[in-house]
């Protein structure tokens, strides 16, 4: 039998798995920096946390033929103006509390996460919130007392009672506004916001 | 210490030969590395059956809305079946780690007392994990939640304490292995195996960060998702499939560890960069739709690269091997994980799709199919492996008495989870058009997918499929207890070839 030609030798493939790892990461690390600091909060993609004082929509771009989230003039939160650290904090509560009351393992969040109930990306943006004026009251009722206030669909499935506290209801409630002001690429398409029009 | 609980101490040790010699198991068959092994493996079938148990629970949600509402939500069954599942096949990475360890490196494990410490420390910090998810289930919107009971980030979603537990038994597995290694032979299987351990520890701890810029926080989240189960899992498995073609069929050392080689080559090379197809809608700039989905339309090379691997050389050898369920298992393995984790990761992987399928049961359809083709089924393989030993090496053959049990088994879990699998796929091309098409994702749009009769009736097979799946894990819970108990014939050892 003839020796085994370099290509398919072990030292080759020893080689080239190296090399091909050390390349990758390295690629990705050095993307990891460009992504991290274009999506700082404040930035194009990932707005500051007191876009929750502004009017956030949601439109498809003809121009880039995709949704992008459109941001508008004032649309104060509770009727309150609240500066970045103010928003933050009040961000910070919800997104703690999304973790903590284990918001993921029944939504999605930009996504990710499981499937028994709808995704929060743009929950703030909702028609199922029925008007503009009342969004603000049926959110806070709604996940202070969702089985009072439970929205199924049809399907039976309620929301479980979490023990939401207001100002934790609150802090949800700027978390989704905020989030629903995120660049996520055109995803979800199709969306129609609680601002469209009806025809 | 009362004097109850040392009477109870004292006949533990009774109690445990009482069960041995019943299982038929003898431990002086098996070297101090394999002896922490088969702890771990009895520890991953325990965290199988909880994974299988709270699937099912899960499942009825869905049919069943009203079911154990409160006492024990959706979130609270998904949370377990996911995390068990995580940490069951862990249990049994670590577990074929210390099995081939004394093996492969030529002589005794290093730091063995540290390992064991390490076993009971991680199994008791799981037990308290599990019991404050189904007892305390969540907390106040602050830290001490976050430290305490729960992350709330899926898949990770231990609470901190628990995080840098998980990382110090790590660090002490680490330990074992290297300087096993170092006191005795390197290889290169040894080598890649190393490499693997440090990453997949280091990876673990960029998900141990609470951040509230949601972007950053999914960005790094994937990092550990992401690159343990499509990049260094894989090519852990990879070091398993090598060790045990060479040790169950006897392929020579040169020709798997070539191919070890190439699959770390194509694993690596599309896996890593794959990480992008996570970052397609997060928030993420653009050109990560681009280098996500031509990098993750590779991922699927090495899949092929492992089952022609497999395939070939099993046949090379003629399939000659003394332990045919584990054999079987292993050609389970490289077909499941092609096309579990290649064949459906594909699907749905490019952007232009997955802006539609993203977010619906088509990842749940490739979840199930992956994680059990490609992890739960080397785990199982290896189970037999390890049992066959445990039995003082005995023949386990296909027409051995009682094989019908591993036969059944194997073609039960294989049925029930590609049923599954295909009742989700069902279910997300349904939420793909309706919800996310034409309803453009609002919740009336979900809500329509969701009581769509075609869903309706996907949720009701993927049900009965998930009680076939947990017949064969019965099944296969029973085989590994008694299989080749009395037999008297020894399986010839297969020498690796030169």
């Amino acid at each position: 039998m003839s020796e085994t030609p370099q290509w398919a030798s072990e030292s080759f493939w020893k080689k080239m798995a190296i090399w091909v790892t050390a390349g990758s990461f390295l690629i990705l690390v050095v993307l990891t920096f460009d992504t991290l600091s274009q999506t700082t909060a404040g930035g194009d993609r990932v707005p500051a946390y007191s876009v929750i004082n502004k009017k956030v929509d949601y439109q498809f771009n003809k121009e880039l033929n995709k949704f992008m989230p459109v941001i508008g003039g004032e649309e104060l939160l509770f009727g309150k103006t609240f500066t970045e650290e103010e928003a933050e904090q009040l961000v910070t509560l919800g997104k703690k509390t999304t973790q903590a009351k284990n918001c993921m393992n029944c939504h999605t969040l930009l996504g990710n996460g499981a499937y028994y109930a709808p995704d929060l990306t743009k929950a703030w943006l909702d028609q199922g919130w029925l008007t503009v004026e009342l969004r603000e009251q049926q959110m806070l009722a709604f996940l202070m007392d969702p089985e009072k206030n439970a929205r199924t669909f049809g399907t039976g499935r309620k929301m479980p009672n979490l023990n939401i506290t207001e100002e934790e209801a609150k802090g949800v409630v700027a978390f989704l506004k905020w989030m629903s002001s995120i660049d996520t690429n055109g995803f979800p398409y199709n969306f129609t916001t609680i601002y469209a029009e009806v025809d | 210490m009362s004097a109850n609980t040392e009477t109870v101490n004292a006949s533990l040790p009774n109690k445990l030969k009482a069960f041995h010699s019943w299982a038929g198991v003898d431990d002086n068959t098996l070297n101090n590395g394999q002896k922490l092994a088969v702890k771990y493996f009895m520890g991953a079938i325990i965290l199988f059956i909880f994974q299988i148990l709270f699937g099912l629970l899960a499942g009825i949600q869905f049919i069943a809305p009203g079911f154990l509402y409160e006492i024990l939500d959706f979130s609270v069954n998904r949370m377990i079946h996911i995390n068990a599942m995580i940490l069951w096949m862990l249990y049994g990475f670590i577990g074929c780690t210390y099995w081939l360890l004394e093996d492969e490196s030529g002589t005794e494990i290093a730091g063995l007392k540290y390992g064991v410490l390490g076993f009971w420390v991680l199994s008791a910090a799981i037990a308290v994990v599990v019991l404050v998810y189904l007892f305390i289930q969540t907390g106040a919107g602050n830290d001490t939640t976050l430290w305490l009971i729960n992350e709330g980030r899926e898949y990770i979603e231990a609470p901190r304490w628990a995080d840098i537990g998980i990382v110090v038994v790590m660090l002490i597995f680490f330990y074992n292995v290297v300087m096993t290694f170092s006191k005795g032979k390197w290889s290169g299987i040894a080598g890649v195996l190393t490499l693997d351990l440090v990453a997949l520890a280091g990876l673990y701890v960029a998900g141990m960060f609470y951040m509230t810029n949601i972007t950053h926080e999914q960005f790094w989240w994937w990092w550990v998702i992401h690159l343990w189960v499509e990049a260094t899992w894989e090519v852990l498995v990879g070091v398993i499939m090598a060790w045990s073609l060479m040790t169950i069929l006897g392929v020579s050392r040169k020709i798997v560890t070539t191919w070890l080689y190439i699959e770390v080559a194509l694993m690596f090379g599309s896996g890593i960069l794959g990480l992008g197809h996570h970052y397609f809608w997060i928030g993420t700039p653009e050109y990560w739709l681009t280098i996500g989905g031509f990098f993750s339309a590779l991922e699927p090379i090495p899949l092929v690269a492992m089952v022609v691997h497999a395939v070939y050389d099993s046949g090379e050898r003629g399939f000659k091997n003394m332990n045919h369920p584990a054999m079987a298992w292993l050609i389970a393995h490289a077909f499941g994980n092609f096309f579990g984790a290649g064949v459906w990761g594909f699907m749905h992987t490019l952007p232009q799709i997955n802006l539609y399928t993203h977010g619906t049961q088509w990842s749940a359809s490739h979840g199930h199919l992956a994680f059990f083709g490609a992890y739960a089924t080397i785990n199982i393989a290896f189970f037999y492996i390890a049992i066959q030993h445990w039995r003082g090496n005995v023949w386990m053959g296909a027409e051995s008495q009682n094989a019908w049990r591993w036969k059944w088994a194997l073609a039960l879990l294989n049925i029930g989870v590609l049923g599954m699998t295909i009742a989700l796929l069902i279910a997300g091309y349904e939420q793909s058009f309706i919800e996310r098409a034409i309803g453009g994702s609002t919740w009336g749009g979900y809500f329509a997918a969701q009581t769509h009769p075609s869903f309706l009736s996907a949720m009701h097979w993927r049900m009965l499929f998930g009680l076939v799946t947990a017949s064969g894990l019965g099944l296969l819970v029973w085989d590994l207890l008694t299989i080749g108990k009395g037999e008297t014939r020894k399986a010839e050892v297969i020498a690796p070839a030169e």
